[in-house]
């Protein structure tokens, strides 16, 4: 098998894989941001240009260097290469100016953003934003709109990844949404108002990289990282989704529930709008356990992952003290004490 | 007096028609190239040393040997009449004067490509053109010169003229073949080539309308003759749109051989400036690529005569040279504020992004904004590092070239004009009218900015 | 205008538009007909009044077998298609570089001023519009308009004042002939 190295770390792979997959087996730091590509999406990437990398070494058969630096994920690997990612200056300076380019129309409206705390591009500003901004135009700005009474886009927040076109060509009947106008004018729409109506559309929001697709059926009730999120299933008729979810709690209430997301914040399998809107009861799921989170995350504020260690059994009792936690940090009475008072 | 290889009947009465342009040896490269193996006919084109006359000058011969053949696929070739490059007009001319040169080298190129289904792709503007070559396309047909059995020979090819509906980006290969599919014109990524996977996912080699007429030519004449005109790598003769401040705009074919002076200065050609003012500056091959002041423009940062090739056209790199590109050759006289040029080259790239990626996207718009406030008496010192540092990050970052089209203008104009961005900033009141150097040419105004001519960057 | 507010089963393509749809239609493989539908758009639109409103748009799709969404994404995207009515006489006046130095701000300025709308803007009669694009191709032959398919190069005042009289005067033919 080809053998290929980033950042000095070496790993064998299939011919045909991408150097961002190849990264991604090997894990960690050295690994490239992916703003648009998404694995279980065909023909996604390309176009966010965050994961670009250097390849000082071309191949073992053409060892020269390639002059312009590559997308990682979509360009295969060849046995030998050897790519510089964390190591180079030119990449992280190139990636600085890309989030720059992502920002400078961007509302930076995080504070009264449902994606806040799981947010790519967030993530990715915290990483590699300026303090300050060099931008004095004016944003682009568009309305709201709803696209089905469940899903609501909010354009001004888009970077334009097109993941939810692929959703809708990929995992649904029929898209009725795409990208319209050209340029910086581009947006996401439906351009006559018109409902995204089909079993699978939820997705989308779950692929949106920002909070440019939020869950109406979630909007504005409560941060993330409030929330835990745990691993849960049910039953589901649906024959493409297997019911495997996690879902969003606060107290024993569920908030929301999302599909199982992996470490590079993609879904483990799609599920149906049917789990995603219209079971937020607690009977409806048997839950697993609490979803184990990144370090970094801020949905991991105040040392839930410590407490994983006691409520990783899916006892009633343990998932309940986990509860009463949350509502002593945030100053809220649990009920059986407000009954005590 | 250069040679005349694609022009030589060009103004034949009547040449727009069959009959004439059959009667001055129409189609005759059609019979010799049914008679040769396709092979043939591909070493003949490399060895004309054709380069592709679209702008980047890629050799035809080589990309003509890169489309897939052993898959089995079928093979489409694709024409790229969507010119739209500012300052480019030369395949309009050739096409609205003489369209059966078009159609006869899309049948040769097609037999050397094995292709059986061709298209011309022509920019939505050009209708009336779109309809002259229409017409020239079913005047072959009737005549045997395409559809089914070519001449009795077996061969069959379908040729048809499709068309765009204003947008520049659809001149990148890709982009051209997404729109020519019925879709946006978003260039794809590459890997995979189109001479893998093009059209409908077949083979296609992408060729400009310039390239393809070189090639009846090349085949009755051997590819040995074409590369006898001109210099080095730069073979035979080159259309060149000419446009700007000069006596005698139009279109010249010249051998790819003669000085850039000659070309400006003789009346054979250019016929000198127009109203006899001092040349400022050059865009020698179009909008995309880096001005040339007038001092870089007849020699080279070497001191040697700088030439109309490829080679010489680009000596000194960036720094001191500029690219032949797509023949589009504008020339700007000492009226002309390097600012608002500049500021209106951002303007095209800024409407023209597909907007796909983001550093193309963003970065246009963002540019073509400080070059608006600069012109406009609002821009400060930072905002050219600024302006630098924003085409530095576009740059070859993009998807497709138009990320760099869209820098290197702003690049050399800064890079050679940087006295006149400041004296933007330093004189706001100077320069509130767009004919301020109408008024005061650089000349007259230069002594308000110290002696320092130009600031190196 | 009375078109917008038309059911797209009130929309109806002439004769002669569907045989020219049909062909345009056969220069493509079985499957790809979509590839017909940038050139359908033109003719569609010169029959329409010069513009494609929903209705119209989403019977282009069905006439090609396609979503209407696929139409909306490409009709946004190419600058040619006009989603709005327009004047019945459009200028539209290159202003890149090569234009641009050879006077055409000038002259757009002249021609709205003559005309007395701004730059986009519909004469009240609903005759003229002037409007700002990119380079067409004529660099050469500078400074020059669009007028329909065909193009009005080295333009100066006097050009225009006759241009416009002669539109005034129904003289002026805007579609070049199949
Ligand atoms: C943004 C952009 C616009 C282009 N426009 C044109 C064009 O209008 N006409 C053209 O022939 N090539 C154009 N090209 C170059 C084509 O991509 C391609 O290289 C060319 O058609 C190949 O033909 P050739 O090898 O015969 O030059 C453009 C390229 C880019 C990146
Ligand atoms: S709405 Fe979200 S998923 Fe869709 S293109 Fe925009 S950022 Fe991507
Ligand atoms: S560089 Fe510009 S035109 Fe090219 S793909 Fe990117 S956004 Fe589109
Ligand atoms: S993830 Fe590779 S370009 Fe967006
Ligand atoms: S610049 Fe006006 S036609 Fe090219």
């Amino acid at each position: 098998m080809p053998k290929v190295t980033i950042d000095g770390v070496s790993i064998e792979v299939e011919a045909g894989t991408t150097i961002l997959n190849a990264a991604r087996q090997i894990g960690g730091d050295l690994v490239p941001p992916a703003m648009c590509y998404y694995s279980k999406l065909k023909g996604s990437g390309g176009k966010c240009r965050v994961c670009l990398v250097e390849i000082s070494k071309g191949s073992e058969a053409n060892p020269n260097p390639m002059p312009k630096l590559q997308a990682s994920c979509c360009t295969p690997i060849a046995d030998g290469m050897e790519v510089k990612n964390m190591t180079s200056q030119k990449v992280q300076d190139m990636r600085k100016g890309v989030v720059e380019f992502l920002l400078i129309n961007h509302p930076l409206d995080c504070p009264i953003c449902d994606q806040a705390g799981e947010c790519d591009l967030q993530n990715l500003g915290f990483d590699y934003g300026a303090q300050t901004t060099r931008y004095q135009e004016g944003r682009r700005t568009f309305d709201r709109i709803d696209i089905g009474d469940k899903i609501q886009l909010h354009m001004n927040r888009c970077i334009l990844c097109y993941r939810c076109t692929y959703v809708a060509d990929q995992l649904t009947p029929h898209r009725d949404h795409g990208v319209l106008n050209r340029g910086d004018a581009s947006e996401i729409s439906t351009y006559i108002s018109h409902a995204i109506d089909n079993d699978f559309s939820g997705n989308m929001i779950d692929v949106c990289p920002v909070g440019a697709l939020t869950d109406k059926t979630f909007r504005f009730k409560s941060r993330v990282w409030f929330l835990k999120p745990y691993r849960a299933h049910r039953q589901c008729s649906h024959e493409k989704c297997n019911g495997q979810v996690d879902v969003w709690m606060f107290g024993n209430e569920i908030y929301r529930v999302t599909a199982r997301k992996d470490d590079y914040h993609e879904v483990e399998s799609f599920i149906c709008n049917e789990c995603r809107f219209d079971h937020k009861n607690n009977a409806d799921w048997t839950i697993e356990g609490p979803r184990k989170l990144e370090k970094w995350s801020v949905i991991n504020q105040g040392k839930y992952m410590k407490r994983t260690a006691e409520v990783n059994i899916d006892t009633e009792k343990a998932l309940l003290l986990g509860r009463n936690e949350d509502r002593k940090r945030l100053s809220m009475v649990a009920p059986e004490e407000a009954k005590k008072k | 007096m250069g040679r005349k290889i694609l022009t030589e009947h060009i103004n034949v009465p009547g040449i727009q028609g069959y009959e004439v342009y059959r009667q001055h040896g129409g189609y005759r490269s059609v019979e010799k190239a049914l008679k040769m193996t396709p092979n043939d006919i591909v070493e003949e084109v490399k060895k004309s040393g054709l380069r592709g006359r679209g702008g980047a000058g890629f050799p035809t011969g080589m990309k003509w040997s890169f489309i897939d053949k052993k898959s089995g696929r079928p093979r489409h070739l694709v024409c790229n009449a969507d010119e739209s490059e500012p300052g480019t007009f030369k395949d309009r001319y050739m096409m609205e004067k003489i369209p059966h040169l078009l159609v006869e080298g899309m049948i040769t190129s097609s037999i050397a490509l094995e292709a059986n289904l061709s298209y011309i792709y022509i920019r939505g503007e050009y209708m009336w053109v779109y309809r002259i070559l229409e017409r020239a396309i079913n005047e072959a047909y009737a005549k045997g010169w395409l559809g089914k059995n070519i001449q009795g020979s077996g061969y069959d090819l379908d040729l048809y003229v499709t068309c765009g509906a204003g947008a520049y980006i659809c001149g990148e290969e890709t982009a051209l073949i997404e729109s020519l599919e019925g879709k946006r014109g978003n260039p794809r990524i590459k890997p995979p080539f189109p001479a893998v996977v093009g059209l409908y996912g077949n083979p296609t080699v992408v060729n400009n309308v310039e390239t393809i007429m070189d090639i009846p030519w090349i085949v009755m004449n051997g590819g040995d003759e074409f590369a006898k005109i001109g210099i080095g790598k730069s073979t035979g003769t080159k259309l060149i749109s000419a446009s700007g401040h000069i006596r005698k705009p139009g279109v010249y074919e010249i051998d790819l051989s003669i000085s850039v002076e000659e070309f400006v200065m003789s009346d054979e050609y250019l016929g000198g400036m127009y109203s006899d003012r001092p040349l400022k500056a050059c865009v020698p091959g179009g909008s995309s690529v880096p001005i040339l002041p007038a001092e870089l423009l007849f020699k080279t940062a070497k001191g040697e005569q700088r030439m109309m090739t490829y080679e010489s056209m680009s000596d000194g790199g960036f720094a001191t040279g500029s690219m032949i590109g797509s023949g589009g050759f504008i020339i700007y006289d000492d009226t002309t504020c390097v600012v608002r040029n500049t500021w209106n080259f951002s303007r095209f790239y800024h409407h023209e992004s597909c907007g796909q990626c983001s550093p193309c996207r963003e970065g246009t718009g963002w540019m073509e904004k400080i070059l608006y406030r600069l012109e406009h008496g609002y821009g400060s010192q930072e905002d050219i590092d600024l302006l630098w540092d924003i085409q530095r990050k576009i740059e070859g970052n993009t998807i497709c070239p138009l990320g760099d089209a869209a820098a290197w203008p702003v690049a050399a104009a800064i890079r050679h004009f940087r006295h006149e961005f400041e004296y933007h900033v330093r004189y706001p009141e100077k320069i509130k009218d767009r004919k301020h150097f109408e008024y005061e040419p650089w000349e007259k105004v230069k002594h308000l900015m110290g002696t320092k001519e130009a600031v190196a960057v | 205008m009375a078109l917008a507010e038309v059911k797209p089963e009130q929309v109806v393509f002439s004769e002669k538009l569907m045989k020219r749809i049909e062909e345009l239609k056969s220069h493509f493989p079985d499957g790809k007909k979509k590839s017909a539908l940038i050139t359908v758009l033109h003719e569609v639109q010169d029959e329409h009044q010069d513009w494609l409103s929903v209705p119209v748009m989403d019977k282009v799709a069905e006439v090609l077998g396609i979503k209407p969404i696929e139409v909306y994404e490409v009709v946004t995207f190419y600058s040619m298609y006009n989603q709005k009515p327009v004047g019945k006489y459009v200028f539209e006046f290159c202003r890149t570089s090569c234009c641009a130095t050879r006077g055409v701000e000038d002259l757009m300025e002249y021609t709205c001023q003559k005309l007395g709308v701004g730059m986009n803007e519909v004469t009240p009669d609903g005759m003229f519009q002037v409007k700002g694009v990119e380079c067409l191709g004529a660099c050469g032959y500078a400074p020059m308009l669009q007028l329909g398919d065909f193009y009005h190069e080295f333009l100066t005042k006097e050009k225009m004042d006759a241009l416009i009289e002669d539109c005034r005067a129904g003289k002026v033919e805007k579609l070049s002939k199949v």
